[in-house]
């Protein structure tokens, strides 16, 4: 396999804008006068939602082609993307997890965002089970396809029902704490760094999903090849 | 479907003969409906032991144990729904039949409804003697057939998705919570309010928002099954 130069210029670039919003999170952006430090995890932590939002989008367009039109690059494109996705979710939650500990004095609460977070965590991990499980290549891709779209569709449902649940019970922890977002006025070096992080999250983003489709390419070049050998 | 093939028989036709096939094979001893009753009225025992149900919680947490027991249930009979077909290879010969696929997928949309209502149709009766609430208002009885259905909407699509899966008896459950967590948010949201004895303008919130599940949930089969059996 010859060197792909326009990969490794994206991994390289994606390393170091990584490097420059690190810095800008640590350095230009300035401290918060009431909740400190912590606040600084915000930059990364909205970039990792953006990410994880925008992978299951692209996963979910590419389920919708590859059921219109068929096509391997199509369905690949669905299973790397949200493998991507997943664990940018992971890293939103995780991170979101740490932010409210100090802030919202608690790991977790069942606030509608969060909740749809998790919900959201499962409907992928499931469908990467129900990829697992299915054996001939074209139909795993329409089964995928299908369990992509309506996982897809249930996700604002869920978090209109879950604004609904919580709107009339009080919420018990929280309760007129600071939410996901507004609770800060944002200067404008904070907002820079926001734009930029989630700008480098989003070329690590394509970096990532190229990797994870050439790695798709070649292992089935080498199943191909062994089949080759196998029957020589 | 071809223009050749266009003596196949109408779609309200094959829906009765799937229906009908599979309220036979249950007359004839498939023993799937006792199994299923048994089991929603162990749920509604266990519950009352896990949670302690005191009057006082009752009307709040009554509408949580009644739903989870129909969804377990109805999971139950959703992973039997395409099981005697695949036990004994019918699936292709169902799939081959020169009738409309939909027609299929409303089949047995409709045998699962028949069969968790029938459940239900006990167990209900039996939760309002035991927690004493009032579960029969018209109004809750729409909610738990809406709820039903919402829930067997997707299921009875990812149940099809299943059958063709490794461990499915265990994917379908995986698939489907997730899925269908409006439409069980919402049932045990409009529930609760409705057992309270509340205004309607209480209840419409969920209400109106498990009325637009069931339609969003119906839209996406009827334009997704095809997908499935087009092998």
């Amino acid at each position: 396999m010859q060197k792909n130069v326009g990969l490794q210029t994206l991994s390289i670039g994606s390393g170091l804008l990584l490097l420059a919003a690190l810095y800008m999170v640590f350095m230009y952006a300035p401290l918060e006068a009431v909740m400190g430090a912590v606040q600084r995890v915000f930059y990364f932590h909205v970039a990792a939602g953006w990410v994880g939002a925008l992978a299951l989008f692209v996963a979910f367009v590419a389920g919708l082609l590859y059921l219109r039109r068929g096509g391997l690059l199509a369905d690949r494109v669905a299973l790397c993307s949200s493998e991507i996705g997943l664990v940018f979710i992971s890293m939103n939650i995780a991170s979101g997890a740490i932010w409210a500990r100090p802030i919202w004095n608690t790991w977790w609460t069942w606030d509608p965002r969060l909740t749809t977070a998790t919900i959201t965590w499962l409907l992928y991990a499931a469908y990467l089970l129900l990829r697992q499980g299915i054996e001939d290549p074209q139909r795993r891709g329409r089964f995928a396809a299908v369990y992509g779209v309506i996982a897809f569709a249930s996700v604002p449902l869920t978090f209109a029902a879950i604004r609904i649940f919580r709107s009339i019970h009080p919420v018990v922890i929280g309760a007129g704490a600071p939410g996901a977002k507004g609770s800060f006025d944002m200067t404008p070096a904070m907002r820079d760094t926001l734009l930029f992080s989630v700008f480098a999250f989003t070329v690590l983003y394509g970096a990532l999903l190229w990797h994870r489709l050439r790695l798709e390419q070649l292992s089935e070049r080498v199943a191909q090849l062994r089949l080759r050998v196998l029957q020589a | 479907m071809r223009a050749a093939m266009a003596r196949k028989p109408g779609m309200l036709r094959v829906i009765g003969a799937l229906l009908w096939k599979d309220l036979l094979s249950e007359l004839r001893g498939r023993a799937l409906l006792a199994a299923l009753l048994v089991f929603a009225l162990l749920t509604v025992v266990v519950f009352n032991y896990a949670l302690d149900l005191e009057r006082t919680v009752r009307a709040s947490v009554g509408a949580g144990v009644l739903w989870v027991t129909i969804v377990f249930t109805a999971t139950l009979a959703l992973n039997r729904v395409f099981s005697a077909e695949r036990e004994h290879a019918l699936h292709e010969g169902l799939l081959l039949a020169p009738v409309e696929r939909l027609a299929i997928y409303f089949g047995k949309l409709l045998s699962g409804l028949l069969f968790v209502l029938l459940v239900a149709a006990v167990v209900v009766p039996v939760f309002a003697l035991l927690y004493d609430l009032p579960v029969a208002r018209p109004l809750n009885l729409a909610v738990l057939l809406l709820g039903t259905l919402g829930y067997l909407l997707p299921g009875t699509l990812l149940a099809a998705l299943a059958a063709h899966a490794r461990a499915r008896e265990v994917l379908l459950p995986v698939m489907l919570f997730p899925v269908a967590m409006p439409v069980i948010l919402s049932a045990v949201r409009s529930s609760q309010e409705v057992l309270a004895g509340s205004d309607w303008v209480r209840i419409a919130p969920a209400f109106n928002l498990l009325v637009a599940s069931d339609i969003i949930f119906l839209a996406l089969a009827v334009l997704l099954f095809d997908q499935l059996v087009d092998a």
